[in-house]
């Protein structure tokens, strides 16, 4: 008799616990998710960019999604710079034909991967990019070759809408 | 604790103290029973206290007149010094108000280092200060960025980045913290949120770390457990009150100074500059008192283990308690741990300095020697001295040294058992 009603308790008690856990799961997660990107941020995804008047050698910072991105014309001199980088010298390696498809123009995330500061152009030891912060090197490929960033600088999704418009995102 | 019972003499507050206890508990705290031998390093309690109010009542009158949105923060900040009344005054003492917090809550700190006041059985009030001081920092850093200059958005950047470090969730993470895939209004507006929200969770706090310390009482200069009430202490009111009103007032002397004749000089010129997400300032520093723990993140040259290092160097003294094996509380008894104190004070001055200067060179070579010795301090130094240590001989009672006279301690103890 006593053994019953316990049973029927331990029910009871499981069965409200368990619908209280999943009733809070479903009231946190609306607070927690408000906090993710919002419908207008996610909006703004592409950026169409102008590169005709661009000359070899020169970069221009565009901003995407609130962040820089760099677009640099490289010349035929440092593009054979960065293809002549041995992949064993790399601290995340990954090839020059793989970063820029088209190799006069490099385009990438102007946010050093350490925490995210933007790199100078034209400084560091390695000719490419430097960043201020915490002292991350990066080449004229954008790969990281000295210093605490653990990657090389990203490459966004783009495409060449025509021979003087890149479209961003 | 005084446990004596307390009656009202009129007979409203007898009904009111039968009902909700107030006079009680104020009873409590005026007679509480207060080690004689105190210091003025332990005036920096009450000192904290009325910064944590300082912080309070001008953030909220602040509040009444910033906007938190990325287009109008920073001219809102610049509407409040020189449009709104008086505004040029309630902001610097909110900001300096800032860094003389952080100034008190380091004295603090060090002092219960020194005296071992974070010994048994004090380990839970060490441990809701550790908490309050983490709460601290979090406040300074989100309340750094609302003014919306160069150094506030990329402060906000650096520091949300440490996220990243995180694997696999990292990512997902620092643009969950962003609202957005860099640091923008949404940001902005959170982080103006919790600001406001952060001071009243130290607020509550603040009450159980003075409960926690009203349980076995204050330790001493001497780290002697002590009876209560006897003749080793005295009741808080008025002889504590008016210690602690007196360094007060000199504290607020250098409070003084800093907000009437050089507001600045603790800021960054680069933050009277709007934010710009596409220039990061040539160089980028935090606010003095993170400083130790910024050159900590920069020694270390791997991503996730900085960041690890940095966390590490504040969660470390959370373990003290344990970490640190010697049964004598004050360093005045403990003649080698005095002298690993003074280094370690020195240690974390060399942490703040280098974390001012640039990681390179002799700067980066320092830094990563006084790294690698402030975690041997906690690690190695503290558990080993523990056993190995000849402590001097600690005395059985405040009033012992001064008219115990016999520097026999038997004699002394017999002395003390007549007397009682």
């Amino acid at each position: 008799m006593s053994e019953k009603k316990t049973k029927r308790r331990d029910f009871l008690f499981t069965a409200t616990y368990a619908v209280g856990a999943v009733g809070a799961g479903a009231v946190v997660w609306p607070m927690i998710d408000q906090m993710n990107p919002d419908a207008s941020v996610k909006a703004l995804a592409s950026t169409e960019v102008d590169i005709s008047s661009m000359d070899p050698g020169k970069t221009i910072t565009v901003l995407w999604r609130g962040k820089p991105v760099f677009i640099r014309r490289r010349t035929q001199q440092e593009i054979a710079e960065a293809k002549a980088v041995n992949l064993k010298d790399l601290k995340h390696p990954e090839k020059d034909e793989d970063r820029a498809k088209n190799p006069e123009w490099l385009v990438m995330l102007g946010v050093c991967t350490h925490l995210g500061c933007v790199p100078l152009d034209q400084k560091g030891d390695y000719n490419g990019w430097f960043c201020p912060c915490h002292g991350s090197h990066y080449d004229i490929s954008g790969r990281i070759r000295k210093g605490p960033a653990p990657t090389n600088m990203e490459i966004p999704e783009y495409k060449f809408v025509n021979t003087n418009t890149i479209k961003i995102g | 604790m005084s446990d004596h019972e307390y009656t009202p003499k009129s007979k409203f507050g007898k009904w009111f103290n039968d009902r909700l206890p107030l006079l009680t508990l104020a009873s409590h705290l005026t007679d509480y029973p207060t080690p004689k031998n105190l210091n003025y390093w332990w005036t920096f309690g009450g000192i904290l206290t009325f910064c944590l109010i300082t912080q309070i009542v001008t953030g909220l009158v602040l509040a009444m007149h910033y906007i938190a949105h990325a287009d109008m923060a920073f001219d809102s900040v610049e509407h409040i010094m020189r449009n709104v009344n008086y505004g040029w005054l309630i902001r610097y003492i909110h900001a300096n108000g800032a860094s003389m917090f952080f100034l008190a809550v380091y004295i603090h700190i060090f002092r219960s280092l020194f005296y071992g006041s974070y010994k048994s059985p004090r380990e839970i009030i060490w441990i809701i200060g550790i908490i309050i001081y983490l709460l601290m920092m979090a406040a300074a850093f989100l309340g750094y960025v609302l003014p919306w200059g160069q150094m506030s958005f990329w402060g906000a950047t650096v520091i949300t980045n440490l996220f990243s470090a995180i694997p696999l969730v990292g990512e997902g993470i620092v643009t969950w913290l962003w609202g957005g895939y860099s640091v923008d209004n949404p940001t902005l507006t959170r982080f103006f949120t919790l600001h406001y929200l952060i001071p009243f969770l130290i607020l509550g706090l603040v009450v159980l770390h003075i409960w926690a310390l009203h349980v076995p009482g204050n330790n001493n200069p001497v780290g002697i457990d002590i009876k209560k009430p006897s003749k080793d202490t005295v009741p808080f009111h008025p002889y504590i009150v008016i210690k602690d009103g007196f360094a007060l007032l000199m504290f607020m002397i250098v409070f003084a100074f800093f907000v009437f004749y050089t507001p600045n000089i603790l800021g960054h010129a680069d933050n009277y500059i709007e934010a710009n997400p596409l220039v990061t300032p040539a160089h980028i520093v935090p606010e003095w008192y993170l400083l130790p723990f910024y050159a900590i993140l920069r020694s270390v040259p791997d991503k996730l283990l900085g960041v690890v290092a940095m966390l590490s160097a504040i969660l470390i003294l959370a373990a003290l308690p344990w970490l640190d094996t010697s049964k004598i509380r004050s360093a005045v008894f403990r003649p080698l741990y005095r002298q690993f104190y003074w280094i370690l004070v020195a240690d974390v001055l060399i942490l703040g300095y280098v974390g001012a200067m640039p990681a390179e060179g002799l700067y980066l070579l320092v830094a990563r020697v006084a790294t690698a010795y402030y975690f041997l301090h906690f690690l190695v130094v503290l558990p080993i001295l523990g056993y190995k240590e000849k402590t001097l001989p600690v005395p059985l009672s405040i009033t012992e040294p001064v008219l115990g006279g016999s520097p026999n301690l038997a004699l002394a103890k017999n002395k003390e058992n007549f007397k009682d």
